[in-house]
């Protein structure tokens, strides 16, 4: 049948379904990119909610548009605007966190990072005179058009930095949870939370390459949350974080070939919809604990 | 006093097994000589209390033996070598207002830390160096009494379990000296009896130096070998009973200080410049 290669529609029958989602190269090559991103934003994600740091995280990816605004401004790879722009900002952050100023000083610092971030980005959308019909999804993401190339850069940095991550795991994990011991314990601390900063940068620039700048939330933060929530063990909670990544990302991408709806979205609602559900069953588990509690104690 | 003498070079006249030795040790801060003078030995398997008032540099003295502070003048011994050198080789359990309720990390991932947080790269599942590793978290945290809860989250534990796991974590790595930072701090006064206890069985069982620093001495008067008190820049160092005395304490404040002997055998400092720590309700 000729009409094999068209694409057909949701047929509602599983394996033609999946099928159809690998007949196209774009799509392919959307599958790969989202998996590429989910595991690096599943690692660093978790990392990033035990230190605390979804506020330099969520700056980070308001300056991934800004980044992106100018290169395509500028005629450049989009990818380059967005690793440069993230590269600069982590740089920036780790320079206010450096300079030791009280937390709250020092979210307000960041604040007023992000403030500039978005202005920035309005005025390179501005100038380039309307034509830039990608607003959308820079800011909301997109899945059609991802190349081979592209592919390739992503894995690249990915792999760099999921490998930088592991070797730093231990010592990274005990200076996010107990900094003065293990600055004692002899561990680089300060240069720990610079490198962290630096990675979490090139994984707002590759997540905000699929789920746009505005909703890298949803692959970053909100699969390490709900890992967090159900394990408080550091090693099933990185593989559930990565887990989780992955799951909304290809039932995300799926749902958005088959249907109108921007890829961003399903991403976004899927991963909420997970974690509403997590903090759901937890507080549920909790009441009901208390209640067999209170039974013995009356028995 | 010599200003010459560097903190690196150890005191010569070490007694061989001292854990810490500091010779008319001295340190500055931001210009202010926090204390000088300093003259201390801490010997193998002693449980040594720093006592003085708020911002008599007790904390400092534990950077200094960290070697997180140079010193100014006098010299310095930890373990045997200078204190720049001690690092990873002493516990230390830092001041602090203990985890938040919200805090999804395990004691046993915790103590777990203490032995394998500074390594690096990523450990082989099932390696014969895991089970070694897994067997020693086991033990310390038998060792303070703490296995029935060592795997739950830690900010859903109490102030005094909390307080045996970031013990257990100190001690995981076998060190022969602890630093202990107002352990007792935010306890009640069964669990502060009940620490300073443990840590006194810890030291004999495991032969280790313990510096304890503490606002109040009565919780751990009887588990104590000897006591530095800090205190009008300077420090005097002993048994508690020749330390805490009226005398001794007029001298090192230059101030007239009353120690006073409560009915129940508690020790009462009257007339420091600060207000004094008298606590109503203590149970002897």
């Amino acid at each position: 049948m000729p009409e094999a290669a068209v694409f057909q529609g949701l047929s509602w029958n599983p394996l033609t379904d999946l099928q159809q989602l690998f007949t196209y190269p774009f799509m392919v090559n959307a599958l790969e990119a989202g998996t590429i991103v989910a595991v690096m934003a599943g690692v660093t994600g978790w990392f990033m909610v035990l230190r605390r740091q979804t506020f330099a995280g969520h700056t980070l990816s308001v300056i991934a548009f800004p980044g992106a605004a100018a290169a395509s401004l500028a005629g450049l790879p989009l990818a380059v605007g967005y690793f440069g722009f993230c590269g600069l900002g982590a740089l920036a952050l780790a320079g206010i966190a450096g300079s030791r100023r009280s937390l709250s000083a020092e979210s307000a610092a960041i604040g007023s990072l992000q403030a500039l971030a978005l202005a920035l980005g309005f005025l390179f959308v501005g100038l380039y005179h309307g034509v830039l019909n990608g607003l959308d999804s820079l800011l909301f993401g997109t899945f059609l058009g991802i190349t081979t190339e592209q592919v390739v850069v992503l894995l690249a940095v990915a792999a760099a930095a999921v490998a930088l991550v592991a070797i730093a795991a231990r010592p990274l994990f005990f200076a996010s949870v107990d900094p003065d011991v293990a600055r004692a314990g002899g561990v680089p601390v300060s240069a720990l939370g610079f490198g962290f900063l630096l990675v979490l940068g090139l994984s707002v620039a590759e997540t905000s390459q699929i789920t746009g700048a505005l909703l890298v939330f949803a692959l970053l933060v909100t699969p390490a949350a709900t890992a967090h929530q159900l394990t408080a063990r550091p090693a099933l909670g990185i593989a559930l974080s990565v887990a989780l990544a992955l799951a909304v990302t290809w039932l995300g991408l799926a749902l958005a070939y088959f249907s109108i709806y921007p890829v961003g979205f399903y991403v976004t609602s899927l991963a909420f919809g997970l974690y509403v559900l997590v903090r759901l069953g937890r507080a549920l588990g909790r009441r009901r604990r208390a209640t067999a509690r209170l039974a013995l104690e009356a028995a | 006093m010599s200003a010459v003498a560097t903190s690196l070079t150890p005191a010569a006249d070490a007694p061989k097994g001292a854990a810490v030795t500091f010779e008319r040790a001295a340190v500055r801060l931001g210009g202010r000589t926090i204390w000088s003078d300093v003259s201390l030995t801490v010997a193998e398997a002693d449980f040594v209390a720093v006592l003085g008032p708020n911002g008599a540099g007790k904390s400092t003295l534990i950077k200094a033996i960290l070697g997180l502070l140079p010193l100014a003048a006098g010299t310095a011994s930890v373990l045997g070598r200078p204190p720049s050198d001690a690092k990873g080789r002493i516990g230390y359990l830092p001041q602090r207002h203990g985890f938040d309720t919200g805090t999804r990390i395990r004691g046993v991932d915790l103590v777990q830390l203490g032995l394998d947080g500074a390594r690096w790269g990523i450990p082989l599942p099932g390696g014969p160096g895991r089970k070694r590793d897994a067997a020693r978290v086991a033990e310390v945290i038998e060792l303070v009494g703490a296995t029935a809860y060592a795997h739950r989250p830690i900010g859903k534990l109490s102030g005094g379990e909390q307080q045996r796991l970031l013990i257990a974590q100190a001690l995981v790595r076998r060190p022969k000296l602890l630093l202990l930072d107002e352990p007792l701090d935010s306890l009640d006064l069964p669990n502060q009896a009940a620490v300073a206890a443990l840590v006194r069985r810890i030291c004999e069982e495991e032969r280790v130096a313990v510096l304890l620093v503490a606002h109040d001495i009565n919780p751990i008067i009887g588990y104590l070998d000897r006591v530095l008190y800090l205190a009008g820049g300077g420090a005097i160092e002993g048994p508690p009973e020749q330390v805490i005395t009226s005398e001794t304490l007029s001298r090192l404040y230059g101030a007239p200080i009353e120690v006073l002997h409560a009915s129940d055998g508690r020790l009462v400092v009257v007339g420091q410049p600060e207000a004094p720590f008298v606590h109503g309700d203590r149970h002897a």
